[in-house]
């Protein structure tokens, strides 16, 4: 159970809707611990300023997860949270561990936009 | 002693972990109107701490929670929080204190505490950043079970060091502690544990030089001090427990600082700039604790607020004569 502000996907059906009903999407898979807390902070706080975004979160150790685990982008990884940010439905970019404001917002920038101003 | 202008509070907290949290409980119960600015995420380093249970009142509970309801407490209180922002400038000798943000926000006020915390130390040598999260590790609760039947290093000498050397033989087959000197500065119970425990293997007077790899980290460059010697060592995973240093880096020529960046109080938590006060981690003290970081803020934000009632005091004096 994550105690986030963030949606949460609980299911690979609804991992698959969520990539392929909007453009851009950006999931946090970890766990309450030290390196995830903060990255779902961080996407807590960037709702409102990239609205043509859609943040979620997932349970790393749910085993619907392996929707995420098991994508080629992350078989390196060896830190959580894997962050997967999609665009129509294919992965754009991955990260792994801890991120920063600004290593999230540079990522966002890139791949779906600036933000708007609120 | 309000001003009319939004941007400006009789307070600014500079940190939100439990140092900076207490001063915005303290202060907004004292009916201060106070700022939080923080840097990171809400918590700082408690919230690297999976469970707490020397926190006297409550028995148990995780680092994360604690945070969560500091926070809830300060804001209950009226403090407002402005949490992962990047602060650009701050100006703190004058008697109206400002702060600037990079996003071109400013923020001023009449006196403010500095409770910056640490951070987890790195070792900075070559390959570091490239390999974070992808075999190189700063916290064994988090990552530790993708090293189940690997071989890794655990870099560091103190207590956290080697109780998570212990702690990570719960996943992998062989953890080697790699250590810059020949002794540990860890307490007895600590080495005496790691050292009967069959799985941890020792490197002593050693330091990783290099970290190699392609797409995730395979091995390890270790210099030995005393000889000199350069030894590669295959590893899946290198977990680096060296410590903390103060987030005080901006303060460098602003405030008092000693030799390791600490910054330098008095007894009631006064910098050597008159209405700046510190507290946590960021200060010079022997033990850094939440309840310490706690005691440390209480103090900062009683002392602040005595501060701003005898500036108040005086002002009113100054108008009526």
């Amino acid at each position: 159970m994550l105690y986030t502000n963030l949606k949460h996907i609980e299911s690979a059906a609804q991992h698959a809707g969520v990539i392929s009903e909007n453009e851009n999407v950006m999931v946090i898979c970890g766990r309450m611990g030290p390196m995830c807390i903060p990255v779902y902070e961080i996407a807590e706080e960037l709702e409102s300023e990239y609205p043509h975004v859609k943040f979620f979160d997932m349970e790393f150790d749910n085993p619907e997860a392996a929707v995420i685990r098991n994508l080629p982008e992350v078989q390196n990884f060896m830190g959580i949270p894997f962050t997967i940010y999609y665009k129509n439905g294919k992965v754009v970019k991955a990260t792994s561990s801890i991120q920063t404001r600004k290593q999230v917002t540079d990522i966002l920038n890139e791949k779906f936009g600036q933000k708007v101003n609120v | 002693m309000c001003d009319m202008n939004d941007q400006h509070y009789q307070a600014i907290v500079i940190g939100a972990g439990p140092a900076g949290l207490t001063a915005g409980i303290y202060l907004s119960r004292s009916r201060v109107k106070t700022l939080i600015i923080n840097e990171g995420a809400v918590g700082g380093q408690m919230v690297l701490t999976h469970e707490i249970a020397n926190y006297p009142g409550v028995e148990k509970i995780s680092g994360y929670q604690l945070a969560s309801v500091m926070k809830k407490q300060a804001l209950a209180f009226g403090c407002e929080i402005r949490s992962n922002v990047e602060i650009s400038a701050m100006e703190l000798s004058g008697e109206r204190k400002s702060i600037h943000l990079a996003d071109g926000r400013q923020f001023t006020s009449d006196v403010v505490i500095i409770a910056t915390g640490g951070r987890s130390r790195m070792l900075n040598v070559a390959g570091e950043k490239q390999f974070k999260g992808r075999g190189i590790s700063y916290c064994a609760t988090c990552d530790g079970d993708f090293f189940t039947g690997k071989e890794i290093v655990v870099v560091g000498g103190g207590n956290s060091a080697l109780e998570e050397a212990v702690s990570l033989t719960k996943y992998a087959t062989k953890v080697t502690v790699v250590h810059q000197f020949d002794h540990f500065q860890a307490f007895e119970y600590a080495v005496e544990e790691a050292r009967s425990n069959p799985k941890i293997h020792f490197i002593m007077d050693a330091q990783i030089i290099q970290f190699n790899g392609q797409e995730k980290l395979e091995s390890v460059d270790i210099k030995h001090t005393v000889t000199g010697a350069v030894s590669n060592l295959k590893t899946d995973g290198v977990f680096i427990f060296i410590g903390y240093a103060p987030n005080t880096e901006s303060l460098q020529g602003v405030l008092q600082l000693n030799n390791a960046g600490e910054i330098m109080v008095n007894d009631r938590m006064e910098t050597s700039l008159q209405g700046v006060f510190a507290a946590g981690d960021s200060i010079a003290k022997k033990y850094r604790q939440v309840t310490t970081a706690v005691g440390d803020a209480t103090v900062a934000a009683l002392s602040a607020a005595a501060f701003l009632h005898e500036m108040s005091r005086t002002k009113k004096a100054a108008w009526s004569n």
